[in-house]
């Protein structure tokens, strides 16, 4: 396996160890290291590297560039709120604090330029320097100039510098209207099922063997496996776990070799904390509180989710459910459903084409504020004044997430709402009013 | 102000320091406004106080409340800090995740700020001085919140590149070294190192005390006080860069959030929320608070000040119907509290028992006058003898002694109503159906607005109470004697508990005399043989009269004597107070003038100014008397008056030829002239602009069903 990474340049030593490091990404690995060929040779000016979350970019880039010893700077493009950021880290790390200094206030792409191109000049570069753009995407909604500046980088200052952004997604959507230089592209695919079983069962822990973690590995890939490839997570999710694993052999029931009975004590265990655990219903530290205390107990803890009542004044429910009509009833129907002398109106011929699938499948529709209040004063069952207080308390429903506002901010006259919640909240919340909204739904007719 | 300037502009006049006049002090404030000027001074004082007991009662009681889910936060931030370590391999395997407490605040958004502020107080003094709170509306974009937390954490002003054109005045130097001060978790990482680095954790902060900060890694604590408001995209980077950091920086979040915790997962992916570790807090629920702050507060003797039930009922609603927050319930009851004491000369009785005899030995002759005008006075003379009546309406002296009198039995009627009151709800509150209300605020409305037990919920009450089972009610009982035991009501209390040992006798005496059923039986015997159906309808009645007047059981006695205990102690201690002579002085009553300020209805405002704008204006001659409006009066209140009189569609035109007439007159023309009601350029843009006014106000709006029409957009009242 060793032999796969060559070339010349680079001590052999450190090849060996880097490919010791680099479990399963040995290819990706002896492409990157001939594309950037000896030390000194000049490499493309910019690799586009994409593949899912986890898939090793970071980690293959960071140790070839350590171990390496190559000078590099790495950026993530998520902590560059401005561009300032950016280029300092850049100047920084290349050429140490007086560089960063140089830049004026607020710079331009072309102050970084300058900036660079002088310290160039003085600190010529003996061996490529690389800059790693971690999560690139964010580059798009940067300046325009930013993202094709730095895919010629190398045109720009003169000098032996290569620009490498990781992301995940594929370059296709990066590519500017005016065009750009064209990155190289390398893609690193997701783990396998073989390959995910081969690098979690390295990291053993100390005092149990080889063989009895991987067969654990095993297990806890036949559950998680279908749902999540993440080796972070899954790494997270086996630490968790283990102790569990463990726990028959402490107590001393069964031996190391007996998989079957080990199987069967975790995998119980391991679906629970898929449905719990693994989306971040139950906390990690809670989990772990929960496996030191007996079963029985361990049924009582509640997840995020299970708790969904939310209590409201009075008026703010009428105005939520009021405001979900109007989301999801047509206009029109309006006065069939809060006129006293409506008549008629059969459904069929009432609508119009588009009408007739479900309104709850098509999602909240807007609705002016006249229309909330109009239908939120037919609703509420006693006289109301239309005091401050209940505008005050629709705005407080906007902050609170559960209606949306639909018009701009600064639009003040007519603006237009949406309802955010589901079925199952108003419906519980209309209950707590004695008010059967189901009866008013259009949808439910 | 003049410049010496030739030309024309605006000049900006900057106030100076010097000049500006002294404001005026809350006092003389409190005394131009209000009535009564003898008293006003001692009355401003006794406002004050008793503001500030409030004030210190609630904030206290906030603390109380809040204790056990704020300690509870405490801990976890504390075990956050130092669970830090596992063992090697688990903590080389785990992902770091952020520690998250979610506190779940319910949606009283204006409470909250307090539970903060004594949160991040508490986290300061005991787990660790780097605390930042941060709210949804000041961090629009990443780059803001950083600067907020940056600022929050490090005590000092941050650069965030920000062109501001004062900022280039600074000197170049001072620039230079803000300058490598940048919002970014790296510089806040760097500071927290160098600040954990020193040896003694002494320096983090000079003001605060260094003996508590033992830890050498102190965490560093981010409040976000408005999950829901923040924007998603905002939060999520901030959660990204956080967690690249984790390692280095010891980081806790707390989101405050106000309707459930699903939140989380609606604004964070599961990429994101997969770097958190977050655990639930549930805070105390607001009704359960206003419960607490209403016994505190309300139900006791200890405040002299009380409301009627009118001014209750409307606090309670602007509560239950629109905005749940204690903070705004106690500003209502502030609102009421200064009210009383500008508009009621009489509030210097409104004080403890002591001062209040003090105050009213001191009544002036006005105050006196004012004594005999209090409605709840005369109805108490009208009760009385002729000669005694007299005497009451001329001599200042002999109404003065009467005055200490009735104010002695007005303190002790109020020493007396809350326990009864207590007393009636333990009882009631357990009943099927709450006939008197599931809440003890529910029962104190209905005993401040009449006699309690002349109603019909009372009534069937008493009734159900006269069903219940043994155990049950020796238990009330026996919290009732527990109520009467902690104020001193002796008599009372000596009748409760001899009622009580008769029943635990009862108890005793029941186990030897068995057979007291069997007599029962016969009556129901006789109906089995054949009768018809006159015969069968007279032995039921016959057996309906004997079963009412059979003999009760002792245990049944009994319980008709408890609850006619009962009863007698609530028709002698729980009349509204409006039969109190003198209560005037304690009870504030004008619920208007709360709901006007508290729940204020603009669109009624702004009739209400175009209708009457002799109100507004303080113009009297602008008044009419039959609802009209003068001609006289600003162009809008004429065109809104117009306007009423149209239609679902108005014509332009005709409005205004109307409004042209009215102005006519107003302006003196002789009807018969030629002009008179003539459209001139000047009214017309008088007019034009009357009309946009309209507009602008949500009267009326353009349309396009018809030309040259506008539609009108309000009906009715209100």
């Amino acid at each position: 396996m060793a032999g796969l990474l060559q070339q010349p340049g680079y001590e052999e030593e450190r090849l060996q160890r880097i490919s010791e490091l680099l479990p399963c990404r040995e290819v990706q690995a002896g492409l990157l290291l001939s594309l950037m060929g000896q030390p000194q040779q000049y490499c493309y000016p910019s690799i586009f590297i994409f593949g899912h979350r986890s898939s090793g970019k970071s980690h293959v880039l960071n140790v070839l560039l350590k171990e390496l010893e190559l000078p590099h700077a790495t950026v993530s493009c998520v902590e560059c709120v401005s561009a300032t950021l950016l280029f300092e880290e850049v100047l920084l790390s290349f050429f140490g604090s007086d560089a960063a200094s140089l830049l004026p206030r607020s710079p331009s792409l072309s102050d970084f330029v300058r900036v660079y191109r002088l310290h160039r000049s003085q600190f010529p570069a003996k061996q490529t320097r690389y800059v790693i753009m971690e999560k690139a995407e964010l580059l798009r909604d940067a300046e325009a100039n930013l993202l094709p500046a730095l895919l010629r980088f190398q045109e720009l200052v003169e000098d032996n510098v290569a620009v490498i952004l990781l992301s995940e997604i594929v370059w296709d959507t990066f590519r500017p209207n005016t065009g750009c230089f064209e990155p190289l592209l390398l893609h690193f695919p997701d783990y396998s099922k073989g390959e995910l079983q081969q690098i979690l069962s390295r990291d053993r822990h100390p005092s149990y063997s080889a063989e009895f973690y991987s067969s654990y590995i095993n297990i806890l890939l036949g559950v998680f496996y279908s749902v999540c490839r993440d080796l972070r997570e899954l790494r997270h999710l086996a630490a968790l776990n283990f102790p569990k694993f463990c726990e028959p052999l402490e107590a001393g029931k069964v031996k190391e070799t007996d998989t079957h009975k080990l199987w069967k004590n975790i995998e119980p265990h391991l679906k629970k904390a898929m449905q719990t655990v693994y989306l971040r219903e139950v906390s990690s530290l809670q989990w772990e509180q929960m496996q030191q205390v007996e079963e029985h107990e361990a049924g009582a803890l509640r997840g995020l989710s299970a708790h969904t009542h939310v209590e409201l004044p009075y008026y703010s429910k009428f105005l939520l459910i009021a405001a979900y009509l109007a989301s999801y009833n047509p206009a029109r129907t309006d006065k069939r459903f809060f006129l006293k002398h409506h008549g008629k109106i059969k459904k069929t011929n009432f609508l119009k084409k588009n009408e007739k699938t479900s309104n709850h499948l098509l999602g909240p529709k807007p609705f002016p504020l006249d229309r909330l209040l109009a239908i939120f004063y037919s609703v509420v069952d006693s006289r109301v004044a239309p005091t401050a207080s209940i505008f005050s308390q629709i705005s407080s429903l906007v902050t609170l997430q559960l209606l949306v506002q639909v018009s701009h901010d600064d639009q003040l006259d007519a603006p237009k709402y949406k309802c955010a919640v589901s079925l199952d909240f108003i419906t519980a919340v209309s209950r707590t009013v004695n008010f059967e909204i189901v009866k008013y739904l259009y949808d439910f007719l | 102000m003049s410049t010496s300037s030739l030309s024309k502009g605006c000049f900006v006049f900057k106030p100076s320091p010097k000049k500006r006049k002294k404001a005026l002090g809350l006092e003389s404030y409190f005394i131009r406004v209000c009535e009564g000027a003898e008293s006003s001074q001692l009355r401003f004082k006794l406002c004050q106080d008793l503001w500030d007991k409030i004030k210190t009662e609630t904030e206290v009681l906030q603390d109380e409340l809040n204790r056990t889910v704020l300690d509870s936060l405490l801990e976890f931030i504390r075990k956050c800090s130092s669970t830090r370590q596992h063992d090697a391999w688990a903590s080389q395997m785990r992902a770091s995740e952020i520690p998250t407490a979610a506190l779940m605040l319910g949606v009283n958004v204006p409470d909250h700020d307090m539970t903060f502020q004594s949160l991040s107080e508490l986290l300061r003094q005991s787990v660790t001085p780097l605390v930042a709170s941060i709210q949804a509306k000041e961090c629009g974009a990443l780059k803001q919140l950083m600067k907020k937390v940056l600022e929050g954490l490090m005590d000092t002003e941050v650069d965030d590149d920000s062109d501001d054109d004062e900022e280039e005045e600074e000197g170049r130097e001072q620039s230079q070294l803000r300058r490598s001060m940048h919002c970014s978790l790296a510089t806040l990482c760097d500071w927290y190192m160098s600040k954990t680095k020193k040896p003694c954790g002494g320096t983090l902060g000079k003001k605060r005390s260094s003996s508590v900060i033992n830890e050498r890694q102190p965490p560093v604590v981010i409040i976000f006080k408005d999950l829901e408001a923040f924007n998603p995209r905002v939060l999520q980077d901030f959660i990204l860069i956080c967690s690249r950091y984790i390692q280095r920086l010891p980081l806790a979040f707390i989101f405050g959030i106000a309707t459930s915790p699903s939140t989380i997962q609606r604004v964070l992916p599961h990429s994101v929320s997969s770097l958190l570790c977050i655990e639930l807090f549930q805070s105390l629920s607001c009704t359960r608070h206003l419960t607490t702050v209403f016994d505190k507060l309300i139900l006791t003797p200890s405040f002299p000040f009380k409301l009627n039930g009118r001014v209750m009922q409307v606090l309670m609603s602007v509560f239950l119907y629109h905005d749940f927050s204690v903070r705004n319930f106690i500003k209502g009851l502030q609102l009421a509290l200064l009210e009383h004491f500008a508009s009621q000369p009489l509030s210097v009785l409104c004080c403890g028992k002591e001062e209040a005899l003090r105050n009213g030995a001191r009544l002036g002759p006005g105050d006196l006058e004012r004594v005999r005008q209090l409605p709840s006075f005369g109805r108490y003379v009208e009760k009385q003898e002729a000669q005694e009546q007299d005497e009451l309406m001329i001599d200042d002296n002999y109404l003065k002694d009467l005055c200490q009198k009735l104010i002695k039995d007005l303190h002790k009627y109020h020493k007396c109503y809350y326990p009864i009151l207590r007393c009636l709800h333990t009882l009631t509150s357990s009943l099927p159906r709450y006939p008197l209300g599931k809440q003890i605020r529910e029962l104190h409305l209905i005993c401040l607005e009449r006699n309690v037990w002349e109603t019909e919920d009372y009534q069937s009450a008493m009734k159900l109470l006269k069903m219940m089972a043994k155990d049950e009610l020796i238990l009330l009982l026996q919290r009732c004697a527990e109520i009467l035991q902690t104020v001193k009501m002796k008599n009372d209390l000596v009748r409760l508990e001899e009622l009580l040992s008769r029943f635990k006798q009862l108890d005793a005496a029941a186990e030897t005399v068995p057979n007291v059923e069997e007599n029962l039986i016969s009556p129901a015997k006789n109906l089995q043989k054949k009768t018809d159906l006159f015969q069968l309808q007279k032995t039921l009645l016959e057996m309906n009269e004997s079963r009412r007047s059979k003999k009760l059981t002792p245990f049944q006695a009994l319980r008709n004597e408890a609850l006619e205990l009962i009863d007698s102690l609530v028709k002698s201690y729980l009349s509204p107070p409006e039969s109190k002579p003198l209560y005037e002085a304690c009870y504030y009553s004008s619920s208007a003038a709360v709901r006007r300020h508290l729940n204020a209805t603009p669109r009624t405002s702004i009739q209400a100014a175009l209708s009457s704008p002799h109100l507004y204006l303080q113009n009297d001659s602008l008044k009419t008397e039959d609802g009209t409006v003068s001609n006289a009066a600003p162009d809008i209140c004429i065109a809104y008056k117009l306007h009423l009189e149209g239609g679902r569609l108005i014509n332009l035109c005709d409005w205004l030829e109307a409004y042209a007439t009215v102005v006519s007159a107003a302006e003196g023309n002789d009807p018969n002239s030629d002009s008179f009601g003539k459209v001139d350029e000047v009214k017309h843009a008088h007019f034009i602009r009357a009309v946009s006014e309209l507009e602008f106000l949500g009267f009326i709006k353009t349309t396009r069903q018809k030309t040259d029409h506008v539609a009108r957009l309000t009906w009715g009242g209100c």
